[in-house]
Order: structure tokens, then sequence, then C-alpha cells
């Protein structure tokens, strides 16, 4: 038995390909699998994973007008914030291939050259809701610039997803994070308005599937 | 065969009950001349002197009798006992302020001593030594010390010494060391000795350098040097004459070094301001910081008071110190007993019970824990102010530990009780038993300097886990057997992101001693470690976004979690053992 949301977006699917189209198409099919995927896992894990289990997740929606480059801000309950893509991110899309990553967010500024020392981490970069983390390079030539969302000390970057940035789209809500960030203490609870919730982004994600979109797109 | 010589009672310390005080430093006399206590009248010495041993000189005898009779003020410091008497000190700051030593002066009742420092400063003459002959003691001079000293301190109420502020004057009297005596009888500790403290009002030490600055001027007149430190410390001339006083109201003896503090705390706010020019002299000694109430602290006035020159300070403070209407006030007298430390080991069979009370932001997220139940009945019976839980290492809420349990000591802060049997403890032991949330063990009283065994384990020793493990995809059997065969597996974790905000960010070198896996199901597997202290297991499980390299997740090529988590043997071989 299909939770609802489910069927409708089979619905949806079913559409579109009745139509038969492509360009944004493709990209709506990935979405519809996304959603799939999210109700599937719900649904076979018995328990809640380790995300699930210590953090909440904070959505924020084509970021800096970027349409889908969507973000998902992983928040643990001691305050430190993971910044992650979402699944809909286009550079998460099948198809395409990463090339490089970079840190180097200008000619003199690499986050890569970020170091806390101490408890209080005295010497983090501080970034600001729209300071860059890095660029995505893909074999397309697209470029991305991932920003942080958060405002809060840069604690740490993935370093893992330079070597291997297949992590990225294997498993971009854990081992292919961006970038750990540590919010100011009285800022830990403000720094997630105007972000999404789960159900909120889901919502989203059904909006961008829909069928007047589609009309109006295709 | 002794002949005795009676030495007047006065003179003579009540707290040293075999040995004369006096006789340690009395040149000449040998074990053979014995100052024991006068049976009929217990305040009277006798000066025992056998006849066949070494015949008593007449230079020693004059020593003996002046230690015990007159003041010992050298003749050199004469014109500064006249200088400081005349502009309102107290005779036993005028002793100090003379370098008398000997703490047999001071003890002499207040109006006896005013008349033999008159007596000095009047009469130049020598006195001539006794007769050899038995002197026996009238029955007047059995009136004891404390008697003399209330009738003079109290009812001719001499003006309140420059110096001391009357700390050498009325804060020794028999009232204050009974309202000492009572107030220690009702916080109700247990103690076989004490030592006693006194805190004193910075002031002092401004009016201090002030006489000394005096007395040096007096001094290099006769072409002589007079330091600071020759001079006799309030404080000390303090305790000689108070300690025999509380020793004997207390029954115990007050000593350098005790585990139970008495402490008097001392102030005057009428001179409270004879500080204050101190500031615009030297301000980089007064900062003020946090946690003082005042910038003048001892410390503080000690550094001004050396850094400014004799000339500032005569300008801003001139001789002689105001006499000041009142007396010091006693502020508070404190009770403190040293800390006791008790250890043991402790099983936590609950995974919704954290090691330590829980609270975020003031608000509790869990009922209890092992520190509250455990502190909760040695709190009843040492009856202490507060306690430190430690323990080597700790695990999570959701964790339980097995096997002989995890060694933990408490500190017990200000404990009212202390003299605690063994049976006791087993008592104790059995009450905190009686939950099925933990077990406790070897619970014992310790040495503070125990405890660093405890500390030394949660760096050095192994520690053996048994884990619950889940795995994304489907395992056989043979899946699960290559971890048998890792020993000593290198791991490097970064700081966990679960305690990254209260912990600095490193990568740690771990090792992974031994696996053993046991197979479960296509999902699920037991897995038993012995891994270095200090080691993440949840992390070495999941991985903790790959931030523990290599973990079971990535040894496996699957995505790993963990269930369930029990720490089977914290390896610290302290406390001991005992016998259940």
């Amino acid at each position: 038995m299909l939770h609802p949301p489910v069927l409708e977006i089979h619905s949806h699917i079913a559409f579109v390909y009745s139509r038969k189209t492509r360009g944004h198409l493709e990209y709506k099919l990935y979405v519809c699998s996304v959603i799939i995927d999210l109700y599937m896992a719900e649904a076979c894990q018995q328990f809640p994973s380790v995300v699930d289990r210590y953090f909440t997740r904070w959505y924020k929606t084509d970021v800096k007008g970027q349409l889908y480059e969507d973000y998902c801000i992983l928040q643990h309950s001691n305050r430190i914030c993971v910044i992650t893509l979402a699944e809909c991110h286009p550079v998460l899309q099948s198809g395409k291939n990463i090339s490089s990553i970079s840190y180097q967010i200008s000619a003199n500024c690499s986050r890569l050259q970020n170091k806390v020392s101490g408890k209080s981490k005295r010497g983090a970069q501080f970034l600001t809701e729209f300071a860059p983390l890095c660029r995505i390079t893909c074999c397309d030539g697209d470029e991305y610039t991932i920003y942080s969302c958060i405002r809060g000390r840069l604690l740490e970057v993935n370093e893992n997803i330079l070597h291997n940035p297949e992590l990225l789209k294997e498993k971009p809500s854990t081992e292919g994070y961006i970038a750990v960030v540590l919010p100011k203490f009285e800022e830990s609870k403000t720094v997630t308005e105007g972000l999404l919730s789960q159900t909120q982004y889901e919502e989203v994600l059904l909006k961008r599937t829909s069928i007047p979109d589609s009309k109006v797109d295709l | 065969m002794f002949v005795p010589y009676i030495l007047p009672p006065v003179h003579v310390t009540r707290t040293v009950r075999s040995v004369c005080p006096a006789r340690a430093g009395v040149a000449g006399l040998c074990a053979a001349h014995t100052c024991v206590r006068a049976e009929h009248c217990p305040s009277t010495w006798v000066l025992l002197v056998d006849i066949a041993g070494p015949c008593i000189s007449s230079s020693s005898w004059e020593f003996v009798r002046k230690s015990h009779e007159m003041l010992l003020i050298e003749e050199k410091y004469k014109s500064i006992a006249k200088l400081l008497l005349s502009s309102g000190t107290c005779p036993r700051c005028v002793l100090r302020f003379c370098c008398v030593g000997s703490s047999a002066p001071y003890r002499l009742p207040y109006k006896n001593l005013a008349d033999e420092l008159q007596k000095f400063l009047s009469n130049d003459g020598d006195i001539a030594p006794p007769s050899k002959k038995v002197r026996l003691g009238d029955s007047e001079e059995c009136r004891s010390e404390t008697e003399i000293t209330r009738d003079t301190d109290v009812n001719e109420a001499p003006q309140t010494c420059n110096l001391c502020l009357g700390i050498l004057q009325h804060l020794c009297s028999t009232e204050f060391v009974k309202q000492i005596f009572h107030k220690v009888q009702s916080a109700g500790y247990e103690f076989q000795d004490f030592v006693f403290s006194v805190s004193l009002p910075p002031q002092l030490l401004v009016r201090e350098h002030s006489a000394w600055l005096q007395a040096q001027e007096e001094m290099r007149r006769q072409d002589r040097l007079l330091e600071k430190a020759d001079i006799i410390q309030l404080k000390e001339a303090y305790k000689w004459i108070i300690h025999p006083m509380i020793s004997e109201e207390l029954g115990v003896q007050a000593v350098s070094k005790s585990l139970f503090e008495v402490g008097v705390v001392f102030c005057h706010q009428d001179t409270d301001e004879d500080c204050h020019f101190l500031v615009t002299v030297c301000k980089d000694c007064f900062k003020p910081t946090k946690n003082k109430q005042s910038v003048f602290t001892r410390m503080a006035v000690v550094k001004a008071l050396d850094k400014i020159t004799d000339d500032d300070f005569v300008t801003h403070f001139p001789w002689p110190p105001s006499t000041p209407k009142t007396t010091c006030q006693v502020i508070d007298i404190q009770c403190n007993h040293a800390s006791v430390f008790v250890a043991g080991r402790y099983n936590k069979y609950s995974r919704t019970l954290p090691q330590t009370p829980w609270v975020i932001d003031g608000e509790r997220k869990m009922e209890s824990s092992v520190e509250e139940l455990i502190t909760e009945q040695l709190m009843t019976v040492f009856q202490a102010d507060s306690f430190n839980f430690s323990s080597s290492g700790r695990e999570d809420v959701d964790v339980r530990t097995l096997g002989r349990g995890r060694p933990f000591a408490i500190e017990l802060v200000n404990p009212h009780r202390v003299r605690v049997t063994e049976q006791v403890m087993k008592d104790l032991q059995q009450k905190i038993n009686g939950t099925d949330k933990i077990k406790v063990r070897d619970l014992q009283i310790v040495t503070r300097e125990a405890l660093a065994h405890m500390k030394e384990g949660e760096e050095e020793k192994t520690k053996c886990y048994s884990a619950l493990i889940w795995t994304e995809k489907t395992i056989r059997k043979e899946d699960v057997e290559f971890l048998n065969d890792i020993k000593e597996l290198k791991i490097l974790q970064k700081t966990p992101l679960r305690v990254l905000h209260r912990r600095p960010l490193a990568s740690r070198p771990r090792i992974i001693h031994t696996m053993k896996s046991e197979y479960m199901d296509e999902h699920h597997f037991r897995l038993y470690l012995k891994t270095q202290a200090g080691t993440y297991i949840k992390e070495f499980a999941h991985g903790d976004f790959g931030r523990t390299v290599p973990n079971i997740g990535s040894m496996m090529k699957t995505t790993a979690d963990i269930l369930e988590l029990d720490v089977e043997s914290v390896d610290v071989d302290w406390p001991p053992a005992l016998e259940d």
C-alpha cells in the first residue's frame, strides 16, 4: 500500500511520460524518483538513521535565485550545522558528472586554510548566510557555487570530496557533506529561521512536478 | 634529686602539657632540668633542677627567669617601644615591633604586660638573680591567666590600638574564644585537631607599614637596621595568644597542618579608607576582576606597599595612624573540613539513565543519573556541603556498563562526618544497590593522591565493548568473519560532531586491538571490540559522515549503524577489590 502522495507522484510520472517531452522533464522525473525514495526509505527502515536520530533537516530552495539549487542543512541538537546538497540539486542529477570541486573561493581566500583551535574554535573563518563555500564544476561545463546558508564559524570542510567527488552523488546527506558550521550560541535558534522544514520542502517538491507548472514549462 | 623552682603561673603556656615551651630556647638547660606542672595548681610550672646533674649557671637561670617574667625586649629597641607606646599602640604590638620572638610575653595578662612595659621603659637597672633556694608559689599566683586577662581587657577597656585595631587587645578575650567554641560546637564536625586561620583587613598592612617606617627611622639614628621581616607579624602574635585558649576550650590541639580548619574573618569599616590613597600612587596594582568584591586585597596592598616610595607614603599617610573608636569586627567564623574521597566501581543497567544530570537550558532531560543515585546516600552519611563526581571515562545515556563496572570517585566537600567505618561503607553500598538501574561494588574511602590511578586509566588502559550493528546491504555469515582476523587496527577519528561543540577539533589516532563478530541475521551482527581508551565506538560503527576512517561501514562496503552498545569492561585495576 503506497502512501497517498506517492500515488500522486506516480500519476505525475505517468502524465509527464505521456507528453514525451524533453528538457525540464528529465529533472521533474528525477524529483519524482527522489520523493519516492524518501517515502520508501521511511517505510523500510524500522529505526531512524544516524541523521534522523541526532539531526533536524532544514531546507533552502533556489538559493541565490538559482532555480532548483536546493540545500539541506542538518542541525545537530548541539547546534552544529552540517551543510549538504539536497537530493534535488542539479549537481546530483543523473547524467551530471562532477569534474572538480574547489574550496578556493577567491584569489586569496581558501576554505582549506581554515584552522580552528581549542574548545572555543579560535581562528575560524566567519561565514555569513551568503558566504561561498566552494565551487563545483561539472563535466558539461556548468559551474555551481555552494553557499553557507548559515551564519556561523566554519569548523571544517569536507576534504574527502576533493579526492572522491563521487561521494557527493552517492551519499549527499552524510559522507558527501560540504562543510560544518557552528552558529553563534545566541543565534543557534534563529539561524534556521527562513529555512523550510522537511514537510514544507516536500510540498515545494510536489509543486515543482505539478501539472500547471509543467504546462507552462513544456 | 630535683630542686623545684616555682615559676609564676601566668607565664606558662597551658597547651604544652609536658615540657615548658620556654625550655627549648634556654641556653644551658639540659634534660636534667625539666619544667613540670604543679599538681596543686595547673597553671603553675615548676622548674626542677637536678642538683646531682650539671649545675645551673646563674646566667642560665637569668635567661629562664627573663623568659618567663620579662618582656625579652632587647635594649636597642627601647626607643621604638617608647615611640609606639606614646602614639597609641598597644603593649603587644610594641612587643612585635621590638622583635620579641618568644610567645611567653605576649601571653602575659594585658595589665601585667602594660605594667612590665612601663617598668622596662622607666627602669634601666639590673634585677638580681634569685637565690638558689626553693621558692614556693603563693596562692595568689595561682589565679588563672584568663581570669586576669578578662579583668584587665574588659573592665579597664584601654584605647583601641592604632596598629592592630584591637585584635591583640579585645579579640583574644575568653568571651571571643567561647564564641568560637560555640560556633565550632554547633557546626557539628568530627575532628581530632585543627588549624586556626585568621583573615585580617588589608588596612592593617598600611598601618603596619607606617609604624615600620617610623621604627626604622629610630633604628637608623642608632646606626642600626630594622627589616620588615624582623617584626613579628600580627597574625603570628595573635596565634601565640589565642591558640592555647582555643585548644583548651575545644580540648584538641591547634596545629599547623590539619584536615579541620577554624577560620575567623575580621573587618574594620571605620578604617577601610586607609588603603584608598594607594590607588592614586600605584594604579596598576588594583585592577578590578570579576570575582573580587573589592580591589583592595591583601596581595594587591602588599604589592603596592612594596612599590611606593617612603616619601610618597608618609605624605599620604602621616604618622601616627589615627586611633580608632571601635575595635575590629568579627564578620565570620568559618569551619571547614578537608574533602573526603570515596571510590568504587559502578554498573549501569539502564539505557535511559545518564551518568551525570542531563540539563539543557535549565531544563532536565532525563530523570535521575548514576551520579545522583550514588551520591544521594553518601551525602547523608558524610553530611558534606557538596560533591564532585569523577570517573574513568563515561558512557552515553543509552549505553549500559556491565562486567566489573567503571571506576568512579566522589569528592565530598566539607564533610561533617568523617569517621566512617568499613561496616558503614558496606551498609551504604547495600543501600545504593537498592535500585535495579545501577549496582556499586568496592565502595571505599581513598586518598586524594590515589585518584591519579583512575585518571591514568582514562588515557592508557583498554576497554571492551559489545555492539549490535545494522548493515544496509544484506549480509551472510561469511561477510562478517573477516573482522575476526583484524588485529591492532589503526583508525583516525576526527572529534565526533556530537561533541564538537564543546571539544577541540582534532584528528586522533586510535587502535582497535581486536574484534569478534557474531552473525545474527541478514542485516544484523554483534561485534565485540577491545579498543584503546578514548575511542568513540559509535562513530567507528557508523563513520560519523566519513570522519572516522576506516569504519565498519567502509570496511564492509555498505552503510552501517549501531543499534545498541554495552561497555563490557573498563580495564583499570583501581580501586582495589574488596571482599563481599
